[in-house]
């Protein structure tokens, strides 16, 4: 298996590890480290000294804001940095600001513990982190390289013999090797530190997850949006000229004859355009109830019980109309469910019951029929359970095979 | 001849109206495109009856509808016929509800096309009677099962054309039997249903409805 981090390719066989890019990384990461430390440093005191001069003339405050904000680059360069030996990627835990612009921006990050965090890293660093790097580079690196090349600076000294020169440089590299673990080691610790402190929190990660199901739901709602616009075309558009060539074939009916073959021809046509007008209002039923836009649940409710084949109990009791979006979804879930009463489960009645408590719409379908719904196998009840999710509530299910099947919903209506 | 005003936004449809009702020689006093109009014409030409359509502007949900209950509250005993483009209990219910469901209608639109029936229908309205369409009908009796379980199939297709608001000779026409074969169905519904069997036609129709909308 190859090795994911630093500390499990220590733990890997000594010729796998040395043969291997780690001691590489390692000494790589720890360089990096020096260098940005010194760099941290130098910029740091510079701008100290800056805020402490320009202080009265109130710019040194910006000199001082920036000393506040550096945390936030050398985070985002100790993240990036942090790949050399952790492959993992660190996910970047500030929030985009609300708005554009720099005012806003410095606004934002002042905030967030991120980048107090973020700050305190980097202090951490300066004042002990890069020194141990230094030293660890020094030392362990430094004494078998310094043994290697002490051969070249002696070359002049003709006084000792050649062998004992060469045996420096053997013993510089016989080293070399002892020297790659406790690089490494210091490497995979300093990088394991980094990881806590700079890794988002948990909350923070959870505002990047809301943001994403917000998403989703916006895409649901757009969707709905669609399903209404396309309802308002075809009853404005195809509906009412199926009823204008209605009139007309009507009108044209009442010219001719009775009994004659135009008269025949006419009724044809007439019942052809009726049940084109009967399929296309099923359609737009399907599409979007307009009942549930005028009247709101209880009303649509009631309309797809009287529908349904199954003698459907409704018990639905609503204070005040609901969010749109959550008044399509329920009645979606009720129109499905009642579906599947209707043709699976045998029942000889259902009950839909919806309550609001406090801020939750609890939906409850209940049958009485033989149960054993699944919502893995039901593509309609997955969707559903799709469809609520997006809408920020789950849904429920109870079927034990025998029956009684229950659907619940809970749907959130706030905001 | 009676005087009418129409209410619908779609002006290919209100013109098609207009041309129907003058073709059978009534006269229309207004046509209007929304309910604020309608109200206005209304309270101008107290028409013989009301024709108007369910979705208007500016909202395009059930202005008409609530015009229409309005207009009923307001003026007792204004005929009017509503159309809709859907079958819809609860807007045929609260409709029948208002001004004691006499002279009260509620029709699909494409039923327009079937013109003589459509004519009947509003004129039938216009005198103070009722229209409901069949679509409705079968679902206002799909609302209440229990008590018409025990009705045969031949007597709710009876029941449903009494609720249309046919006499006892066009619903035997309608079945193909005789009118003593009809009256004989009628008092065993209205036997069933616990309903005392009544005189007057329109009563019946009323009870019926009445007893459907419960």
């Amino acid at each position: 298996m190859t090795p994911r981090t630093a500390f499990q390719a220590v733990s890997e066989s000594p010729l796998g590890f040395l043969a291997s890019s780690w001691p590489w990384r390692s000494v790589a990461y720890l360089i990096s480290g020096v260098l940005l430390g010194a760099l941290t440093a130098g910029v740091l005191i510079g701008l100290l000294l800056a805020g402490a001069l320009l202080a009265v003339a109130l710019v040194g405050l910006v000199a001082f804001l920036a000393v506040a904000l550096s945390g936030v680059a050398v985070g985002r360069f100790e993240r990036w940095r942090l790949r050399l030996i952790d492959p993992d990627p660190l996910p970047d835990p500030h929030r985009r600001p609300e708005r554009a612009g720099r005012v806003a921006w410095v606004r934002t990050r002042l905030r967030e513990p991120a980048t107090w965090r973020e700050l305190g890293y980097t202090v951490v660093s300066l004042g002990a982190l890069w020194w141990i790097d230094a030293l660890m580079l020094g030392l362990v690196l430094g004494i078998p390289i310094s043994l290697m090349v002490t051969p070249l600076f002696e070359l002049q000294d003709q006084s000792n013999a050649f062998f004992p020169k060469i045996l420096y440089t053997v013993a510089g590299l016989a080293l070399l090797p002892f020297a790659a673990y406790p690089v490494t080691v210091w490497a995979a610790a300093r990088g394991a530190l980094a990881r806590a402190i700079l890794a988002p929190r948990d909350a923070e990660l959870g505002a990047q997850l809301v943001e994403v199901s917000r998403s989703r739901a916006r895409l649901v709602d757009a969707f709905d949006v669609e399903r209404r616009r396309i309802e308002r075309d075809l009853h404005d558009g195809a509906q009412q000229r199926l009823v204008a060539l209605s009139m007309a074939i009507g009108l044209a009916r009442l010219e001719v004859a009775d009994g004659s073959t135009a008269a025949k021809h006419l009724t044809a046509a007439q019942d052809e355009a009726e049940r084109a007008h009967a399929e296309l209002r099923e359609l737009i039923r399907g599409v979007h109830p307009q009942v549930l836009t005028d009247r709101g649940l209880p009303a649509s409710v009631t309309d797809l019980a009287d529908r349904s084949p199954v003698p459907v109990r409704v018990d639905v009791e609503l204070p005040r109309r609901l969010p749109a979006p959550v008044e399509v979804t329920a009645h979606f879930v009720v129109s499905e469910a009642l579906t599947n009463v209707a043709r699976h489960s045998g029942a000889s009645g259902a009950t839909v019951h919806a309550r609001l408590h406090v801020d939750t719409l609890v939906l409850e379908v209940r049958d009485d029929g033989a149960g054993g719904a699944d919502l893995a196998g039901g593509t309609g009840l997955a969707g559903l359970a799709d469809r609520v999710a997006a809408a920020g509530g789950r849904l429920l299910l109870s079927s034990p095979p025998g029956g009684p099947t229950l659907v619940r919903a809970e749907l959130p209506c706030s905001g | 001849m009676l005087r009418i005003v129409v209410a619908e936004d779609a002006v290919l449809l209100r013109e098609g109206l207009v041309g129907i009702v003058e073709r059978f020689g009534h006269q229309v006093v207004a046509a209007v495109g929304d309910a604020a109009a309608l109200t206005t014409a209304v309270a101008h030409e107290r028409p013989d009856v009301v024709l108007t359509d369910v979705r208007m502007p500016p909202a395009f949900t059930d202005e008409g509808l609530r015009a229409a209950v309005a207009l009923r509250a307001a003026y007792p005993g204004m005929p009017v016929l509503v159309l809709s483009q859907y079958v819809q209990p609860t807007y045929a219910a609260e409709l029948l509800d208002s001004g004691g469901g006499r002279g009260v209608g509620y029709l699909l639109k494409h039923r327009v096309g079937r013109v003589e029936e459509f004519m009947d229908a509003l004129v039938r309205v216009a005198n103070g009677g009722a229209a409901v369409d069949p679509e409705v009908v079968a679902q206002l009796l799909g609302r209440r099962r229990d008590p018409l379980t025990r009705l045969t199939p031949r007597e709710r297709e009876v029941l449903g054309l009494i609720a249309e608001g046919r006499s006892n000779a066009a619903i035997a026409r309608a079945l193909v039997v005789s009118e003593a074969a009809v009256a004989k169905h009628i008092a065993s519904i209205l036997l069933k249903l616990d309903l005392p069997p009544a005189a007057d036609d329109h009563r019946r129709v009323l009870a019926v409805l009445a007893y459907l909308r419960g």
